[in-house]
């Protein structure tokens, strides 16, 4: 364990009534790295980001965030420590319009006696408008954000994601049912937020994958199977095997 | 060019109030006074109905308990009542006391000899109550028709309770408070019940602006947040526990504001404030006038209650189908209720129906952005 490392997973098994959804994971993450996570269906992937978020809590195992254990504590408390989640279907308030969406993601501190006295900060309010234009609704402000086409929504929640200013965003397929060119938008934009802050990428999509750059984790059976780049992972004979495919001969 | 909703014009709103403040100030010189004491029982009802749109219009609490928090409003107001007014009964307690032999106060009457101890009980102990049955049901994450199931059982529970209680407040009797005294007057002389009108008016203008405020801004964002996404709400960073905890606490105390009014307007508290289809009926009252738009809980409860009691007078028995009818209508029609079918696309629709309006010819989002009419 690394002292640079923002989040160890330590030996995490989940076990949903004797099926093992996460066995044994291990990961560990540097700060500001970018990471993609890949696996079939039923590998853990989605169980992988609740147990970081909370919402599932390990039968055994650790996790350490900033030097402090996550397991138990309640998911907004994680939330506020300073990890953010966005979901695999666009998770936006659809009632609301998409500054008030904004807002709700950017106000600090989140508590009811904060949020009575309506006055939002003005660099609340800059930072709302900085998110607009990086995910291009700056014209769409007052719009009810269920209006959104899913394009759109999928980007609101990313804008969502950023605002809240978290040191670890996990990115649940983020590209689903987006066109090819919202995609590479898409792609080039979660390059830029790493560095600053560190990403967790899960999809299925190969090219959107590749097109990150960043290093890979193969989950398959709640495990992980191999990491590295790219280029490792799809010479691994491993990986080959229970995910890409061997060619036909 | 806008095609979107029926926005009120300025004028109207400001007609909207010059009338309606007209009305209340007129109403008590127009009506009869039994018609006015009906209208004020009215108007007290819609306070509840707010706080009812509050925890379910906007926070998706369905509670069908809030018979609870009405009748502890009531029953504080009735207690004050009856021990400022006891002084000519045998040991200078309420008359009741005597038929079950009780000769000492019992202790929890004692600060209700204090106005200003009972004008705040009214609405904190009811909210107080909520707040903590409130936080014991929300912190276990219990929601959706199970929130509504346990409600519905505490009602019941506090129902059996007040209705067993002989010897402390006169059980299913209930506590009168008509022939009581208030500033000297009979609590149900006509003046009174004028003066108890001008109250509950003034006191449901009080709680709509405040039910306002409250669910405007982010405070009510986070509130609509809840209601339609909860898991959302939490993995941003916020309790929703505790937001839950404070609008069903503020809608308690609503309540009991709008208890203790319906109980001096209408003579008497009991346990009968607190059946099951009374704490229903505040439901469909919302449901009717308009869930999540405040202005319609109101109009839903008192024009609800008005026809009810016309309808009874003229067609005795036939209400219960009525009322039946009308929420089948709205589930099945209206399900915005009709304030929310008016400000949103349903007059325009209907016009539509009839040949008289043009349909909407373009795509709505091209409406929105207009970007392709600036390129061309």
């Amino acid at each position: 364990m690394d002292n640079k490392d923002l989040l160890n997973l330590i030996d995490i098994t989940v076990s949903f009534e004797g099926f093992l959804a996460l066995n044994k994971l291990n990961l560990n993450l540097k700060k500001g790295e970018l990471r993609a996570v890949i696996g079939p269906n039923g590998a853990g992937k989605t169980t992988f980001l609740d147990v970081i978020t909370g919402k599932v809590k390990p039968t055994k195992g650790e996790v350490i965030f900033k030097g402090k254990s996550l397991v138990g504590k309640k998911e907004h408390k994680i939330a506020r420590l300073g990890v953010g989640r966005k979901f695999q279907s666009p998770r936006i308030f659809e009632n609301l319009t998409v500054k008030e969406n904004l807002e709700i993601s950017v106000t600090t501190p989140k508590s009811p006696l904060n949020l009575i006295h309506k006055i939002i900060k003005d660099e609340q309010l800059n930072e709302i408008e900085r998110l607009m234009k990086i995910v291009n609704l700056a014209q769409k402000v007052d719009s009810k954000a269920g209006s959104l086409s899913h394009g759109q929504k999928q980007w609101l929640e990313i804008a969502m994601l950023v605002g809240q200013k978290p040191d670890l965003m996990l990115v649940d397929e983020p590209v689903a049912g987006l066109t090819d060119e919202e995609t590479d938008l898409t792609a080039d934009l979660l390059k830029t937020l790493s560095g600053e802050n560190t990403v967790v990428v899960i999809d299925h999509d190969m090219e959107f994958i590749r097109r990150l750059d960043s290093n890979v984790s193969v989950l398959n059976q709640g495990t992980v199977l191999c990491e590295g780049t790219m280029e490792t992972i799809q010479k691994d004979k491993k990986v080959i095997d229970v995910y890409l495919g061997r060619p036909e001969d | 060019m806008s095609f979107s909703k029926i926005k009120f014009d300025k004028k109207i709103v400001l007609s909207f109030w010059i009338i309606l403040i007209a009305l209340i100030i007129a109403a008590p010189t127009l009506l009869p006074v039994f018609r006015l004491n009906l209208l004020g029982r009215y108007l007290s009802l819609s306070i509840v109905a707010l706080g009812v749109d509050l925890i379910w219009g906007y926070t998706g609490l369905l509670s069908l308990g809030q018979g609870i928090f009405f009748a502890l409003g009531g029953y504080c107001a009735a207690m004050y009542l009856q021990i400022t007014s006891s002084s000519e009964f045998p040991n200078n307690i309420p008359e009741f006391f005597a038929l079950y032999g009780v000769e000492k106060l019992p202790f929890f009457w004692e600060p209700f000899r204090s106005p200003i101890f009972t004008f705040f009980a009214i609405w904190i102990i009811p909210a107080l109550v909520a707040g903590l049955i409130g936080f014991l049901v929300f912190r276990n994450r219990i929601k959706g028709v199970y929130f509504s199931i346990l409600t519905q059982a505490s009602l019941l529970v506090f129902f059996n309770f007040f209705n067993g209680q002989q010897k402390l407040i006169n059980g299913t009797n209930g506590l009168k408070t008509d022939v009581t005294q208030l500033f000297g007057q009979m609590v149900g002389s006509e003046s009174m019940q004028r003066l108890f009108f001008w109250v509950t008016a003034i006191l449901v203008l009080a709680s709509w602006f405040f039910a306002k405020w409250v669910v405007k801004g982010r405070f009510g964002n986070i509130l609509i947040g809840i209601r339609d996404d909860e898991p959302r709400v939490r993995f941003t960073g916020y309790n929703p526990v505790i937001f839950k905890t404070i609008i069903f606490s503020i809608a308690g105390g609503l309540a009991g504001i709008s208890g203790a009014l319906y109980t001096v307007q209408s003579g008497i508290v009991s346990p009968q404030f607190m059946t099951v289809p009374f704490s229903i009926e505040m439901v469909i009252w919302v449901a009717v006038g308009g869930r999540g738009t405040l202005l319609g809980a109101i109009l839903g409860a008192v024009f609800i209650n008005y026809a009810k009691s016309l309808v009874s007078e003229a067609l005795p028995a036939s209400w219960m189908f009525i009322q039946g009818g009308l929420f089948i209508l709205v589930v099945t029609a209206l399900p915005e209720g009709v304030l929310g079918w008016i400000q949103g696309d349903g007059p325009r629709n209907l016009l539509q129906r009839f040949g008289l309006k043009r349909k909407i010819e373009t795509y709505p989002s091209l409406e929105i952005n207009n970007k392709e009419g600036n390129n061309g």
